[in-house]
């Protein structure tokens, strides 16, 4: 049964992502539990992106802006001395999804090719605003003064602690993302997706609906860039890069859009194939590169497709 | 002539130089997804491949216009072989794969320029005979060498023109833009008609590449940071048009280069110079995106939108 070996997929997959705390001590690499919660961070991008690119049909090409938005709300407050990661984390979610809500605004009155360009164009232009913070480092960025403060609940200076704050809420992202595809809200996102003539016919505007998905995926990239600020303790307008957005978009399709859960595979297995690549030749993107036009002509169905043997295109 | 009049046309006529650049990038690129519907991220590389084939070619030869002569053919080879082996299967796909795989093309083409030529900037200088002043009125000199960029832009944009609109493969073009399975079905070789339009917009691409090289460095990813803003100059007129992309490149070319040369300054006149001197570069840099928002919110299909695809 394709539901039960599903259900197994992601059970096993929740396993061994628990897992990799202990077996990185026990074996004395420390190294992999870094690798591995920088993997889910990007794996929070890439599933709200899937949110609006899988589900929604909006091919969104600037995703990574939000990740840099996320990333400065929490390193201007602690260059500023403030800690609070509640208050960090607060704002990188309320600001990310802010300026989702205008740049979705204006994009969305497009579609199809400009809608990607116009997305693409907006990343770019936060990027260029990043380099222009002569304050915070302009264009070499600025060192993290410290990881967020949580009082005394939890800390996250302690890598273990912080392994385990990410899966947690990697868990509850997918939980909270399951239940949203699935509510009358994700189904009127489906339904512009695959016939907006349909969904106007059938009583309801797709606009709002259409909005609302791409605030909540921008909110998601910025929760996710505030990860990653406390992750590399290092932050860059690099980070709003426009090949990071390509990344996240090629993480959302190497796992599978539409499947919320592939994306998670997509960003484990790009990463460690970035990773194996990088080790082999400094020139790892002459094979990357090719690997990626492969991907796109031949595998389109995705690994999480590939290992439980169903697609659930939204 | 005063000094502050002098500057601003010697600025204009710099927006009106990278506007010429802008336009040759963009008129390929709006022509290949007009006729094929693809959205080709890849331009961008052709652009710098042109550069350093033109650097490549000058330093063999010895020529500098021997190396741009040179170079076009080259990278309209080069545009034509990528079509063939890797884009041709794309254009029955959806952007979304078209952006992923020409983005994977990006990749491989930045690495390999980086193994050929290495990851440093390559700086090359204008030729002897182009490298002075002329006077363009009284009291304006004007480097040459940019005043040859806009006579070759617009040369090539009346080419254009009239390639389009007064030759058979103009007309070819024309009818596969506003309808290709019609123009296939009356017998026209359309994959021929197809390939032959990516070297076109190569070719173009290539040309400005290798006139870019002695203004810009040349450098690995150097087509990316242009390739962005003939998105934002196609995107403002108008996806497919022509028409559209000679208007936008020059509204973006004009926007870019006088927001930087005059942004700062008119803000110090408001707010405080201190605060000017941080705002007005961000705000530069920015210019052409707010100018794209600002025309997209009155102007969905931009400003010229091209009449519409089968």
């Amino acid at each position: 049964m394709a539901l039960s070996r599903r259900t197994l997929v992601l059970a096993a997959g929740c396993v061994a992502l628990a897992l990799v705390p202990p077996i990185a001590a026990l074996t004395n690499q420390p190294f992999y539990l870094d690798l591995f919660r920088r993997m889910m961070i990007f794996a929070i991008a890439a599933v709200s992106l899937d949110l609006i690119l899988g589900y929604g049909g909006m091919v969104s090409f600037g995703h990574a802006a939000y990740l840099g938005i996320g990333a400065y709300a929490v390193g201007i407050p602690a260059y500023h001395g403030i800690q609070n990661g509640w208050l960090q984390w607060g704002l990188a979610i309320a600001a990310s999804a802010l300026i989702a809500l205008v740049i979705g605004a204006i994009s969305l009155r497009t579609s199809g090719v400009s809608f990607i360009m116009i997305t693409l164009a907006f990343a770019q232009m936060l990027y260029y605003l990043g380099i222009s913070l002569e304050t915070y480092g302009g264009d070499n960025g600025m060192r993290l003064a410290a990881r967020s403060r949580f009082g005394g609940i939890v800390d996250l200076r302690e890598p273990t602690v912080f392994y385990y704050v990410v899966l947690a809420i990697l868990v509850l992202f997918l939980a909270l993302g399951s239940r949203l595809v699935e509510s009358r809200f994700g189904m009127a996102v489906r339904a512009a997706k695959s016939n907006e003539a349909r969904a106007r016919a059938i009583g309801f505007s797709p606009l709002p609906y259409k909005l609302t998905a791409f605030v909540i995926a921008g909110g998601g990239g910025g929760l996710a860039g505030a990860l990653l600020a406390n992750q590399t303790e290092y932050l860059t307008p690099d980070f709003m890069h426009w090949t990071r957005s390509g990344e996240i978009m090629f993480m959302v399709i190497l796992g599978g859009m539409g499947t919320l859960f592939g994306p998670v595979i997509g960003a484990v297995a790009l990463l460690l194939l970035e990773d194996v690549l990088s080790a082999l030749t400094a020139h790892w993107q002459i094979i990357l590169g090719p690997i990626l036009v492969l991907v796109v002509l031949f595998a389109k169905r995705g690994l999480f497709g590939l290992l439980v043997g169903e697609t659930r295109d939204g | 002539m005063p000094l502050m009049l002098a500057l601003v046309l010697e600025q204009t006529l710099n927006g009106l130089q990278y506007g010429v650049m802008l336009f040759l990038m963009a008129a390929g690129l709006t022509l290949i997804f007009g006729i094929m519907n693809l959205v080709n991220l890849a331009h961008g590389s052709l652009y710098m491949v042109g550069a350093y084939l033109a650097t490549a070619f000058a330093e063999r030869t010895g020529s500098f216009v021997l190396g741009v002569a040179l170079a076009l053919p080259a990278t309209l080879l080069v545009g034509v072989v990528v079509e063939v082996i890797a884009l041709r299967t794309l254009y029955e796909r959806d952007h979304l794969d078209q952006v992923l795989a020409t983005f994977g093309l990006i990749l491989f083409f930045n690495e390999l320029i980086a193994i050929v030529w290495g990851r440093a900037a390559i700086f090359t200088s204008v030729p002897p005979f182009l490298s002075g002043h002329f006077r363009v009125l009284p009291g304006l000199p004007y480097p040459t060498y940019r005043a040859v960029i806009i006579l070759v832009g617009a040369a090539v944009a009346v080419l254009l023109w009239a390639l389009v609109t007064h030759t058979r493969l103009g007309m070819r073009i024309r009818a596969g833009a506003s309808n290709r399975t019609m123009i296939a079905a009356l017998g026209v070789d359309i994959r021929l008609l197809y390939t032959l339009v990516f070297g076109l917009g190569a070719a173009l691409a290539g040309l400005a590449g290798a006139m870019a090289g002695p203004l810009y460095s040349v450098q690995p990813g150097m087509g990316e940071s242009i390739l962005i803003q003939v998105f934002v100059v196609i995107v403002i007129g108008g996806i497919g048009s022509i028409r559209g992309a000679i208007v936008g490149a020059l509204v973006v070319g004009m926007a870019d280069t006088l927001g930087r040369a005059f942004l700062k300054p008119m803000l110090a006149t408001m707010i405080s110079p201190p605060a000017a001197d941080k705002a007005g570069p961000a705000l530069a840099s920015m210019s052409i995106y707010l100018l794209m928002a600002a025309v997209l919110f009155f102007r969905p299909e931009g400003l010229f939108p091209a009449r519409s695809r089968s």
